[in-house]
């Protein structure tokens, strides 16, 4: 698929056949030890995408009658789904080895978006984000071995790097300085819309995640590193999310999201190794591309246009579910001392004086993200391991 | 699900994936440690929260007037009386849970058509023990008017402490050996528990209480010595 033009003579499976079983819902998790990470982060990716389908489409029933009736329907569909796909994730997770592949998703699809994104000011943003994210696992993966004794590598899997990025602590600036300069929506290539739709729905649901399982921790760090950076979550989901054009209408956003999900699960479908897991793919494009047709239809009746004003044009290949970690290097190398000014990046020397002392309030009593990091460095099966060989 | 270890594509050791290894270790050695010290600072600052933190929760107030009494009275005996409710609380919550984890660990049991004959038999037995001993602490609790429907501090802890095992025991992809290795933790704190119950009993000037409580320990020695039995026996006849 390189287009989402031709795609859409394919209407995908109707919405009345569209059914699920609470058992089927509920039904066999992965493996936490024998599948593949790659596995683990689609289904992180799409568990986010869906339950931001469900908040987009509240939105727009909160600002509109008319569609209240249909998109009540479709979400139902997506709750089943998000449902679905978020239950894949097996028990033996601790909440903090989640984390750590929530950490991973933000990192490689954020990686692949950002290397394929036609907009070079929106490309910087995924770079910039990418870059606080991946500190994020750092810290994340230090707490993880020295609260559990656990090794991050074994959720990983080798496929990213764990060591410092742009320090956490330096993550928190002025409400300000996180507002991003919007594509325009007559001008952006359809990808670009989507990117934006697809980030934006991961983070919000990093932030939200941090913020449900932030307070199960006993240990006082613990909870003060899920704060710290559940912070800068909701500083990347007003990050991302203004990079969408507050212009479009909101049968424009529906049409933008529903694409960006037929994007998102072809994309799995055709990289999956686990061939279950392969199978709830593809179910779930044929779905999406129903909820496509159905917002297709809507488009039409209340917008008086042809949806492929919107969907038209070419799309890329499918986002690249592997480790980015060459060009992640690069961009840490080259970008670690970037700051945000306003909607600008600028470097660190140029940093605001509203974010400086927004920060300095915030760490006064102390930085977690500091504590439980120091001097952390990783080995093969935990820093203690090391320190096995050393004695 | 699975009687024993198999082997697998178990993807989580570095082993499995020397080139991102090296690849990693790369990073690794390039890249430091941007904030000096280790772990110790995280120690420092746990030690200092403990030193600011409320605690859990109290022991209730005795709610009725005999209640009342009885704990005046009981005072006398015990310069304590309320933390041998508390514990009494955890012996009763453990009991309680104890008969659930029991529950869980007979339905996959069940499932295992390999399963030793015996076993399921063994199980009931010690699940309708636990119920036993969880009727009998609750009885203790009332005789000393305190209220065996609230969840002391201890009591909770307890609970906080034995969700790792009802995990396993729920987990439908656990096997027998792995459920029963649950239980044993379960048996070996029992067991000490109990233990230490009788003595605090005594301690406290409640010999009647302490008497009754021999019978419990009795049966918890016997479930140690069964469940150790039982994953030695399933252990080492998948590895002879």
């Amino acid at each position: 698929m390189d287009n989402l033009s031709g795609i859409l003579d394919n209407k995908g499976t109707p919405l009345e056949k569209q059914k699920f079983t609470w058992k089927e819902m509920a039904g066999k998790p992965i493996s936490k030890l024998d599948d593949d990470a790659f596995t683990r982060v689609r289904i992180i990716l799409m568990n986010g995408i869906e339950t931001d389908a469900l908040r987009l489409k509240h939105g727009i029933a909160r600002i509109t009658g008319q569609l209240r009736g249909p998109l009540a329907e479709i979400r139902r569909v997506e709750q089943h789904q998000a449902t679905m796909v978020n239950w894949l994730i097996s028990a033996d997770h601790s909440p903090l080895e989640t984390t750590v592949a929530y950490e991973q998703v933000a990192i490689e699809v954020t990686a692949a978006v950002a290397q394929t994104e036609p907009d070079p000011y929106q490309a910087q943003t995924y770079r910039y984000g990418l870059l606080e994210d991946f500190d994020h696992l750092y810290r994340y993966s230090a707490m993880l071995d020295r609260l559990e004794g656990k090794d991050a590598n074994n959720i990983l899997q080798g496929y990213t790097d764990i060591v410092p990025g742009r320090q956490t602590s330096e993550h928190h600036r002025h409400p300000d300085n996180d507002l991003r300069e919007s594509y325009e929506k007559e001008q952006a290539a359809l990808i670009t819309k989507i990117h934006a739709a697809m980030i934006t729905a991961a983070e919000f649901q990093t932030h939200d995640y941090y913020m449900n399982i932030g307070p199960l921790f006993a240990d006082p760090l613990a909870r003060q590193l899920y704060a710290e950076i559940a912070s800068v979550e909701e500083q990347h989901v007003t990050q991302y999310g203004s990079l969408a054009d507050p212009q479009e209408s909101f049968m424009e956003k529906w049409l933008v999201h529903e694409a960006m999900e037929v994007y998102a699960y072809a994309s799995c479908a055709e990289q999956e190794t686990n061939p279950r897991i392969k199978a709830m793919w593809e179910r779930f494009l044929d779905y999406e591309l129903g909820h496509l047709t159905v917002a297709c239809e809507h488009f039409k009746n209340i917008e008086r246009r042809d949806p492929a004003e919107i969907l038209g044009g070419p799309l890329p290949k499918m986002i690249e579910f592997k480790s980015q970690r060459e060009f992640v290097r690069q961009v840490l190398a080259a970008e670690v001392n970037l700051r945000s000014s306003g909607t600008q990046y600028v470097d660190k020397s140029e940093e605001p004086q509203n974010s400086l002392d927004y920060r300095a309030q915030l760490n006064s009593e102390g930085i977690a993200s500091n504590i439980v990091s120091a001097g952390y460095q990783w080995a093969p099966g935990g820093e203690l391991m090391k320190m096995r060989k050393v004695s | 699900m699975a009687n024993s270890a198999k082997l697998g594509t178990n993807f989580t050791g570095v082993q499995m994936s020397p080139k991102d290894t090296k690849s990693l270790l790369e990073a690794v050695n390039d890249i430091h440690p941007d904030v000096p010290g280790d772990s110790k600072g995280l120690m420092l600052e746990r030690t200092a929260r403990a030193e600011e933190a409320d605690r859990i929760g109290s022991v209730p107030v005795p709610g009725s007037a005999k209640g009342m009494l009885k704990s005046t009275f009981d005072m006398a005996l015990g310069k304590s009386p309320e933390l041998l409710v508390d514990k009494l609380g955890e012996r009763l919550a453990f009991e309680r849970s104890g008969v659930r984890m029991y529950d869980a660990m007979i339905a996959k049991a069940k499932a295992n058509s390999m399963a030793d004959s015996d076993l399921i038999g063994v199980l009931q037995h010690i699940r309708d023990e636990e119920f036993e001993h969880m009727n009998m602490v609750a009885e203790a609790i009332e005789t000393l008017g305190a209220d065996p429907t609230a969840q002391t501090p201890c009591a909770d802890i307890v609970g906080v402490k034995s969700l790792g095992v009802m995990q396993v025991l729920t987990d439908p992809r656990t096997n027998i050996a792995q459920g029963i290795n649950a239980l044993l933790t379960l048996e070996l704190e029992d067991n000490a528990a109990w233990e230490l119950l009788i003595e605090l009993a005594e301690a406290g000037g409640h010999p009647r209480i302490a008497k009754g409580f021999h019978k419990a320990k009795e049966q918890e020695d016997d479930h140690l010595i069964k469940i150790k039995t039982l994953l030695r026996r399933d252990l080492i006849a998948q590895i002879k």
